[in-house]
């Protein structure tokens, strides 16, 4: 799948995109959270505060107990912040 | 009818109001909002950046268009939103509700903005003689969409 990223969890993960393969037992966007984190330092440090992190699959806002199913896109972003 | 439209380039936020109210469709009240880049003496903004997730921003505001006009009854609504980066003094959002009556109108206008800033994937980021920094999320800003969940 692909997983996208912005603002500042883009800037301290310095990539606005990757493809991902994670295992079966990532279920839910907050398994995946946590997986991200095990991979490397940095979004170890990005996303140490999953509640700042919100998330989407295939451009629908979901919460942290969708599971992943089969969304082909998944986008983690700080709160949002238009007007 | 709604409208939605993101765009980089800026936008007349007179000549959209003119366009919008010339289509009234017999309603009594319009009512207007355009949103600005601040600046100010004491925390000087130089340029505003916003970043946006397009595809999830017509999706969220299309939802919060179409809530606004069956909540409020609305005989037409619009929503302008920039992204790119702007210059104090430049319109970022425009939001524009037209109903029979005055009180629908203010309400989904308010609505629709209460809405957009929490709800709507944009991100924004100062530039300041300091340096760049990301404008956070506000308390205040989630309270006021709050209230429009406990009915009304």
């Amino acid at each position: 799948m692909k997983l996208l990223y912005f603002a500042w969890l883009r800037e301290r993960l310095n990539r606005d995109e990757e493809e991902i393969d994670p295992p079966a037992e990532v279920v839910t966007v907050g398994d995946l959270i946590q997986w991200l984190r095990g991979r490397d330092e940095a979004a170890d440090l990005a996303l140490q505060k999953p509640e700042l992190v919100k998330a989407a699959l295939d451009a629908k806002i979901v919460r942290h107990d969708a599971p992943l199913g089969d969304a082909k896109v998944v986008a983690l972003f700080p709160p949002m912040t238009g007007g | 009818m709604q409208t939605v439209r993101l765009q980089q380039a800026p936008f007349d936020p007179g000549a959209e109001t003119n366009a919008f109210l010339a289509e009234s469709a017999g309603a009594g009240a319009a009512v207007t909002f355009t949103g600005l880049v601040r600046t100010s003496p004491g925390d000087p903004v130089q340029t505003l950046t916003l970043e946006c997730y397009r595809e999830l921003a017509e999706n969220q505001i299309g939802a919060m268009v179409a809530e606004a006009m069956t909540r409020f009854s609305l005989l037409r609504a619009t929503v302008i939103h920039r992204y790119g980066t702007l210059r104090p003094g430049e319109p970022i959002v425009q939001v524009m509700a037209m109903a029979p009556h005055r009180g629908d109108a203010f309400a989904g206008a308010e609505f629709l903005m209460d809405y957009l800033k929490t709800d709507a994937p944009f991100w924004k980021q100062e530039q300041t003689p300091d340096g760049p920094r990301w404008v956070d999320a506000r308390e205040e800003d989630s309270a006021a969409r709050d209230r429009w969940s406990s009915d009304g």
